[in-house]
């Protein structure tokens, strides 16, 4: 099985009605219009058969009595209008799933490129899938540990959520989601099955990947869907819906856990971009369309979990911020529909903290439903908020620093401004440890015992008294996982 | 019946030929799915349609009918409690019917038409009856009395009316000329239901959120935004005020936001308590979920659908709030389907006529004289969440949303990060009411719960011109009287003006207690500033270790609290009254 193995073959399932138009009109962009006599359906999938023999597929986005505008998905270079043979199958956009698919290779539209043998058809869903009926649905509750510090501590990640990772350019996005995806478990002990949609990510990206996969034995539980960076660009409207449907056909027929990837994002929106500036619609902010947002709720909501069925499905979303930029619309718009985001911070990596995690503006919305006494522990969400408001008054106080120098802090402000330091250097750096909660935790309260009580708001006293004291004792065993910087 | 056929499919508008007759807004039929829509536009024979469902798989040719009827909201007992899509079809039964995935053309009542109401009648045969006027009660809920009224346009002389168990579809009675008496009536979605005179809003909206209620309060009757970036807990909020807020009924209208979200509200409300009548919170609620992933032409109705069903209880008497979240979603909504009709776009794509479709909306709140012989005072407030996109306040839905409502709550990305919640700016936010309910405080507690409210204020924003001092010289160079004032204002955001909403005990403070933890803090201001003008010294203040106790007020149980409040308060000003000056 090789990963540069080409799509390009030939759809699977021929209708038995079919009209053939040699009418194509005008083309622009990734758009091909075609004169019709109607009865063309909306987001119906079209096929196209250039005079070499090459097919390509697309899909009406707008069709009216005379017209039709398909979005070719490989693109029209060397297309033209006289020959090309343009074929409606009276259906739209469709694919073949099966418990099968699990440990296969797909390209972006769903079609095997391992090598194997095509995978036996259970099922054909319509892609685009229908809304979940949110009375159907049953609130996320189950903590997920991914036995990194910044997630479990202070950002939770529960089955059933949509959490993306906001990165940058040369940002180890990819790493830190492969280490979640080896590390993460559940306290019942399901595993997790894997449906990966890579969009626009590169064969390196790919690759790595893979090998991730490989090495930790998990390949036979990941469906991978490719369309990488030199892969036709509309196409990639297609992958996540086609990856989602698999998901919810293995979380929901099969009863699995499934942990979906999208990665990059960044790469979806441009190609929607792309075809919407091709259909000349009235632009958004920076070029986008206006309806990206409910483009983007319509993937994103496919996760979470049915009431009275077992399984799940979890949504880890990596997108690139152009520029660093999180205002800009691609993050903004994923933010207003995820639950949460992990940022992370330039800043961090380049002084080689990994996983360079900003936990400030990072926030996990589902964080209270996974944990407390039974699913972490008790004193897990007054920590957490402690970490949170010691640290933020750590970092406004460097600022304060480079100002007026250290030497104006009172006592207490430089116990801040140490403890900031030490919570980077400790709490977020932790390479490629595997921290159960507890560690998480006990690494938490030892940054905390720096302070003096009162400045502990944020912790119930029970709490304090428990935790603080029997901490101490627990200071020295623990000192492998801590790396103090004096 | 009127029909047609599908011309042209694009997105979520369909244009229909063949529709000659047919009326602006007028509710349609599409395709062979029976995937209902609206009318938006007519042009000769042609109708443009914003379809409620997902129109993929529409074909040019398929049939289009319409209802002859606007979009409707189905008004009667039962509403109380349910949990509807944007054109009040009820989810649960969808579920139960469908499954759990929302498939098309699905035409489900609203209300359930075999359920029995017991009907007891407050009018006797042979009186004459005007709109809005008590025909008779049925016991809703344990809380909540569903007055059924005489609709808007009906009327008449009674010739029959009996008490009984009735469904819906079983008239109650019938007028002289011969028209049944039903106990539900429908009303069209987008037409403001009438009432008699609108009143000065003058009653706060407790909310136990010591933010709104001390320093930015809405009154009943009043409306409110909450703007903010994703993440700064603008559906928190609108939650926590769903929850706490002292009104007799709560919509709350979840438009073009997250699924879990829904999931956790219709969780979370059925096991948790009204404080004021004892009854599960779910009684008084009806919830319109129309998440993000749903049809965005419905989500553009189920704000209508939400403040129709809010304006039919307060005709009952009734103080209603509406939750909205959020109104940027329904904007967007407006944006994708003018587009779609091609219209010329105003700022930033949104049509040129969002301002007056907002306006529209929020003046359907408001606290009036209902129709009907016997005077009775109902109010619909509003309260709507607004997502700007990058949380730029600049951008349209927040700044038409500005010109109308009567409070802001700026939402603070830098608060929220600092986990400052909820985090509503008190810098930029502001509230046009206090004037016309200061009376109302001020009956209760005096001119001080003003004067208090002023002097924090006045701290707070004394605090920010610090702290720009501070950035540049360090809080070392400030004289103690300034650092103090640091101290207290830290003291006020930490200890007062942060609330946890899932606490147990914080999650709602009453009136009192806020009125009594504010004062606490403000004799401790008040006695340290004059010690220090004694001479003692700031260390000296705060080795008493009294801020301690101020942080922990949160946690006094609101039935304790005045007691033990009053008691910390005497305690301070005894204890820093007592210190003495040490030779310097």
């Amino acid at each position: 099985m090789s990963l540069s193995l080409r799509k390009g073959e030939a759809p699977k399932v021929v209708p038995l009605v079919r009209r053939d138009y040699r009418t194509a009109t005008y083309v622009s962009g990734p758009l091909l219009f075609v004169e019709t006599l109607g009865h063309v359906r909306y987001n119906e999938m079209v096929d196209l058969l250039l005079p070499y023999g090459e097919r390509r597929t697309g899909q009406v986005l707008d069709c009216s009595e005379r017209h039709a505008v398909i979005q070719v998905f490989e693109g029209t270079n060397q297309l033209d209008l006289n020959r090309t043979v343009v074929q409606f199958r009276e259906e739209v956009a469709k694919i073949g799933v099966s418990f099968d698919l699990l440990g296969r290779v797909l390209n972006g539209v769903g079609e095997p490129i391992d090598g194997g043998p095509p995978p036996v058809v259970e099922e054909r869903l319509p892609i685009t899938g229908f809304p979940i009926n949110p009375y159907a649905r049953a609130k996320p509750s189950d903590f997920i540990q991914t036995g990194i510090s910044a997630i479990d501590g202070l950002n939770t990640l529960v089955r059933g959520q949509k959490l993306p990772v906001f990165s940058g350019a040369g940002l180890p996005a990819n790493e830190l989601v492969a280490q979640i995806i080896r590390q993460a478990k559940v306290r019942t002990g399901e595993e997790f099955a894997i449906v990966f949609a890579a969009m626009g990510i590169t064969h390196r990206e790919a690759a790595f990947f893979r090998h991730q996969f490989e090495e930790s034995g998990a390949l036979d539980r990941v469906v991978f869907f490719l369309n990488l960076a030199d892969d036709p660009t509309i196409e990639r409207l297609l992958t996540p819906r086609c990856a989602l449907t698999v998901a919810e056909f293995l979380a929901f027929r099969y009863d699995m856990h499934i942990l979906v990837v999208l990665s990059d994002m960044t790469n979806y929106c441009e190609a929607l971009r792309e075809v919407s500036t091709a259909r000349e619609e009235v632009p958004g902010r920076r070029g986008y369309p206006g309806y990206m947002y409910t483009d983007l709720a319509t993937l994103y909501e496919r996760a979470g979990r049915l009431k009275g069925r077992n399984g799940s499905i979890t949504q880890l979303i990596v997108l690139t911020m152009p520029d660093d930029d999180i205002t800009h619309p691609i993050p903004d718009l994923t933010g207003y529909i995820t639950e949460g985001q992990i940022v992370l911070s330039r800043q961090l990596h380049r002084r080689g903290v990994y996983p360079p995690i900003d936990v400030l503006p990072s926030l996990s919305r589902l964080m209270n439903l996974g944990i407390g006494k039974e699913k972490t522990r008790e004193d897990h969400r007054n920590v957490a908020d402690q970490l949170y408001a010691s640290y933020a008054e750590g970092r406004s106080l460097r600022k304060l620093v480079s100002i007026v120098g250290e030497e104006a802090l009172s006592e207490t402000d430089r116990l801040y401004l140490k403890f900031a330091e030490d919570f980077e250097s400790t709490f977020l750096s932790q390479g490629n440890q595997d921290r159960d909660i507890e560690q998480t935790l006990g690494i938490a309260w030892q940054l905390l015992s720096a302070f003096p009580e009162g400045e502990l708001k944020r912790i119930k006293r029970e709490f304090i008294a428990k935790y603080l004291v029997a901490k101490e004792a627990e200071g020295e065993q623990r000192g492998g996982t801590t790396r103090h910087k004096d | 019946m009127l029909s047609g056929m599908i011309a042209r499919v694009t997105g979520p508008v369909v244009e229909a030929k063949g529709m000659a007759g047919a009326r602006m807004y007028d509710v349609v039929r599409v395709g062979e799915a029976g995937l209902s829509g609206e009318i938006i536009r007519l042009e000769n024979d042609r109708a443009v349609i914003q379809v409620y469902e997902e129109t993929s798989g529409l074909k040019v040719g398929e049939p289009v009918t319409s209802t002859e009827q606007p979009l409707m909201v189905e008004l009667g007992p039962g509403l109380l409690g349910s949990i509807f899509d944007g054109t009040q079809r009820p989810l649960p039964v969808i579920s139960a019917e469908h499954g759990e995935f929302i498939g098309a053309g699905l035409v489900v009542p609203p209300l359930d038409p075999k359920r029995k109401w017991h009907f007891i009648p407050r009018c006797a045969p042979g009186e004459v009856v005007q709109p809005g006027d008590v025909l008779g009660e049925v016991q809703e809920t344990t809380a909540i009395t569903h007055r059924i009224l005489v609709p808007p346009n009906g009327g008449g002389r009674v010739a029959e009316l009996a008490e009984g168990d009735y469904s819906l579809v079983e008239p109650a009675g019938r007028y002289e000329d011969g028209r049944p008496i039903l106990l539900s009536q429908a009303w069209p979605a987008r037409i403001p239901r009438p009432c008699q005179q609108k009143l000065d809003p003058e009653l706060p909206l407790i909310t136990g959120q010591r933010v709104v209620d001390t320093f930015f309060p809405v009154p009943k009757g009043g409306t409110a935004i909450i703007p903010g970036g994703f993440g700064t807990g603008k559906t928190v909020t609108e939650q926590t005020l769903a929850k706490w807020a002292d009104a007799d009924i709560v919509i709350y209208v979840g438009c073009g936001e997250r699924g879990n979200e829904m999931t956790e509200v219709l969780e979370e409300f059925p096991e948790l308590v009204d404080p004021r009548t004892g009854a599960p919170l779910m009684e008084r609620t009806i919830l319109i979920a129309n998440t993000s992933n749903m049809p965005v032409a419905a989500r553009e109705a189920s704000i209508y659908t939400g403040v129709t069903l809010a304006e039919y209880y307060r005709d009952m008497g009734y103080d209603v709030a509406l939750m909205a979240d959020s109104t940027s979603r329904w904007g967007e909504a407006l944006r994708e389907v003018s587009g779609r009709l091609e219209e010329m776009p105003g700022e930033e794509g949104y049509p040129a006529y969002l301002g007056t479709r907002l306006a529209a909306f929020y003046e359907r709140a408001g606290r009036v004289v209902c129709l009907g012989r016997e005077r009775r005072v109902g109010s619909v407030s509003i309260i709507g969440a607004v997502s700007p996109p990058g949380g730029d306040f600049s951008e349209p839905v927040t700044q038409n949303s500005l010109r109308i409502a009567g409070a802001f709550w700026a939402l603070d990305t830098s608060l929220a990060h600092r986990r400052h919640f909820p985090a509503i700016s008190w810098i930029r936010s502001y509230s046009l009411y206090t004037p016309q309910i200061r009376h109302w405080y001020s009956a209760r507690y005096g001119e001080e719960f003003e004067t208090q409210r002023e002097q924090a204020m006045k701290l707070l924003q004394q605090e920010a011109e610090l702290q720009e001092v501070v950035q540049l010289v360090g809080p070392d160079a400030l004289p103690e009287a300034e650092r103090s004032v640091l101290e207290v204002a830290r003291m006020l955001r930490e200890d007062y003006l942060q609330q946890f909403a899932f606490s147990e005990v914080d999650g709602f403070c009453p009136l009192e207690k806020q009125f009594w933890m504010l004062k606490v803090i403000l004799t401790y201001h008040q006695a340290c500033a004059s010690a220090l003008r004694r001479g003692v010294s700031l260390s000296q203040v705060n080795a008493l270790k009294l801020k301690d106790e101020i942080a922990r007020m949160k946690e006094i149980p609101g039935r304790e609290a005045v007691e033990r409040l009053e008691k910390l308060q005497a305690e301070i000003s005894a204890r820093i009254e007592a210190l003495e000056v040490t030779s310097a």
